[in-house]
């Protein structure tokens, strides 16, 4: 009885659960709502996970109205994986949460904080989870909205600059995405995306439908940060609340790039855009620069937050490195990577977290020394800065080497290159941050004062997440099978 | 007249690259809100005016009607324009703080006054 309910309460929970928290404005109580129903989602994830795994596509007709009229909830491969991946984090990171926020936002605020995590995890569930065109615009403002307030309650003014620039570009962004929906809504009569794919497939592209793809990918890229359109991504991670940006690294440019997949390869998959227009090497050429140009500045960066924010820029690239090229291998490269980033990023960014908690925001000249002050910590640093870079037995190495398996099936030599040599950048930020906190002895700069111990939570969940790098870089039977699952799902789409 | 039977997408088309220029030329940030609002409204004309059919009603049976005009769409963008209220409405609570903490609302000034923390955005 209930597990036929799963997709509708993968939505639901953290949606009621949103409003709760306000009621109680306790900051210790609004916590354990979060706690309870971001665990609920995620355990309703795995539920899900299991289900497709067994039944295959579950179909759910939202209040029983049967699509394409009706709001249809869809879950295949594809999205029962991000939708783990997302709730996972949400969940994770909640149970970190609470010493951190403790330090960084007024306790008065915590309940806000606590709602719009809530509603943030609702909006990006439920862009994965839904097959409704309209019902993917209306979540993605739903997490954009509340992601802005996360971003805004850092401490620092910078961080209100930020969220200001992010809703401006952000809005552009779901705007485009709003008028490519629009169009294809004009030309097809239908907003269900499985049917929008199949009517789809029966006519010839023509402008409006190219135009709609064109709003699309230049929307869904602005939301996933894809190389030109980056430019919100950094200040935002840098200066919003630590815990906010480990959540937001994670999940947020993740639900984007299945927004991507998902467009590209299913909705206009039988249109066979891959090899008829060329989406695909515009994809290959910002990705490609992405890796250089992003890695390129992470190095010159003084705060590590930013450094690593431009470093995610640069990792996204090679997620949509292995969506430009519709292969099984680059695909399986492509969502692998997705998964590997998430929990790397995830990792780095709680371990500075708690850095930021011991030292406040971290710069460079703050943390000289940091390998003596915080051995453990920085240890972990080091360990997730290897899988940033793709060193073997770590989570990185896989996804890179999937994507140098696809690269080389085409035969690109040059492309197999051109990926090992900005691996060669990640080094040298990675090294930046090596340096600076085990080798600079300088006793007068070394100023760092340890507040005090690192909470219980906090070091549990870290743990949890840098033994995970570690983890996927030696047993990839759940990681990339599943990926590669969600691949072939994928394609198959294109060939129908 | 060919070019006033598109007439409402010709002005969406105007409205969406003028609400861009304002949103990327402006430095006053309330400016750029304005200009945000413009541009979004766009959208709602694109979605309306295919809605439309002249004489056509709500899609309810009744004996002497024969044309309908098809209701999603004004829902849709309902939806849509209360997304838009609550983007703007954030948007200007972000710009109240913003002019609290730096007593300017000029984009260059705003970068200028935090140049040492963040220089090469």
């Amino acid at each position: 009885m209930l597990s036929s309910q799963l997709p509708a309460l993968q939505v639901v929970i953290p949606l009621v659960a949103a409003p709760i928290c306000v009621f109680f404005r306790n900051p210790r109580i609004a916590w354990l709502i979060a706690l309870i129903a971001s665990s609920l989602t995620f355990m309703v994830s795995i539920g899900l996970f299991l289900q497709v795994q067994q039944l295959g596509v579950i179909s759910y007709e939202m209040g029983n109205w049967s699509p394409p009229w009706g709001i249809e909830y869809r879950v295949d491969n594809v999205n029962a994986y991000i939708l783990l991946i997302v709730s996972s984090i949400g969940a994770l990171v909640t149970a970190y949460a609470y010493p951190s926020l403790k330090r960084e936002i007024d306790t008065n605020r915590h309940y806000l904080f606590w709602t719009s995590y809530l509603l943030c995890l609702t909006g990006l569930l439920g862009v994965t989870i839904t097959g409704d065109a309209f019902n993917i615009f209306v979540f993605l403002e739903i997490s954009s909205l509340s992601t802005y307030v996360l971003i805004a309650l850092g401490k620092s003014r910078l961080a209100l600059y930020a969220a200001f620039r992010y809703l401006i570009l952000g809005t552009i962004g779901a705007t485009f995405i709003v008028i490519g929906i629009g169009l294809l809504y004009l030309m097809t009569g239908t907003l269900n995306l499985y049917d929008l794919a199949s009517r789809l497939g029966d006519m010839d592209l023509a402008q409006p439908q190219l135009a709609a793809l064109a709003f699309l990918t230049v929307g869904i890229s602005l939301k996933l940060a894809l190389f030109p359109l980056h430019l919100w991504l950094p200040n935002a991670y840098a200066f919003a609340p630590s815990v906010a940006t480990s959540f937001l690294a994670a999940t947020a440019t993740k639900v984007a790039v299945y927004l991507l997949l998902r467009f590209a390869y299913d909705v206009f998959g039988k249109s066979q855009i891959f090899s008829e227009l060329p989406l695909g090497e515009v994809l290959l050429v910002l990705s490609i620069v992405a890796m250089f140009v992003a890695s390129t500045v992470a190095i010159y960066q003084d705060d590590v937050k930013r450094m690593f924010a431009y470093s995610s820029v640069a990792q996204i690239g090679y997620i949509t490195l292995g969506a430009s090229f519709a292969s099984q291998t680059a695909l399986t490269a492509s969502i692998v990577h997705l998964f590997n980033h998430a929990i790397t990023k995830g990792a780095i960014f709680l371990l500075l977290g708690i850095v930021a908690f011991q030292i406040g925001q971290p710069t460079f000249t703050k943390i000289k020394g940091l390998g003596k002050k915080m051995p453990w910590t920085s240890f972990g640093m080091v360990l997730c800065g290897l899988s940033l870079i793709g060193v073997p037995g770590t989570a990185g190495f896989i996804s890179k080497w999937y994507l140098i398996l696809a690269v080389l099936e085409r035969g690109w030599w040059w492309l197999a290159a051109m990926i090992l040599a900005s691996s060669l950048l990640a080094i040298l930020y990675i090294w930046r941050f090596v340096e600076t906190a085990y080798f600079v002895t300088d006793a007068e700069d070394n100023t760092i004062e340890l507040g005090s111990k690192i909470p219980f939570s906090m070091a549990t969940v870290t743990v949890l997440f840098v033994l995970a790098c570690l983890f996927f870089g030696f047993h990839t039977e759940f990681s990339v099978d599943s990926a590669s699952e969600a691949a072939r799902v994928l394609l198959e789409y294109t060939r129908q | 007249m060919d070019l006033f039977d598109n007439i409402n997408y010709w002005i969406a088309m105007f409205q969406i690259v003028m609400g861009l220029f304002i949103v990327i030329a402006s430095e006053n940030l309330i400016k750029t809100l304005v200009g945000l609002g413009i541009f979004q409204s766009a959208v709602y004309i694109i979605y309306i005016s295919p809605a439309k059919i002249f004489g056509g009603t709500a899609p309810i049976f009744v004996s002497n009607q024969e044309v309908y005009a098809n209701p999603l769409p004004h829902v849709l963008i309902l939806t849509a324009i209360v997304v838009g209220v609550a983007t703007i409405a954030l948007g200007l609570a972000l710009v109240v703080r913003i002019y609290e903490a730096y007593g300017t609302l000029e984009e260059d000034k705003i970068q200028d006054i935090d140049l040492g923390a963040n220089n090469d955005a």
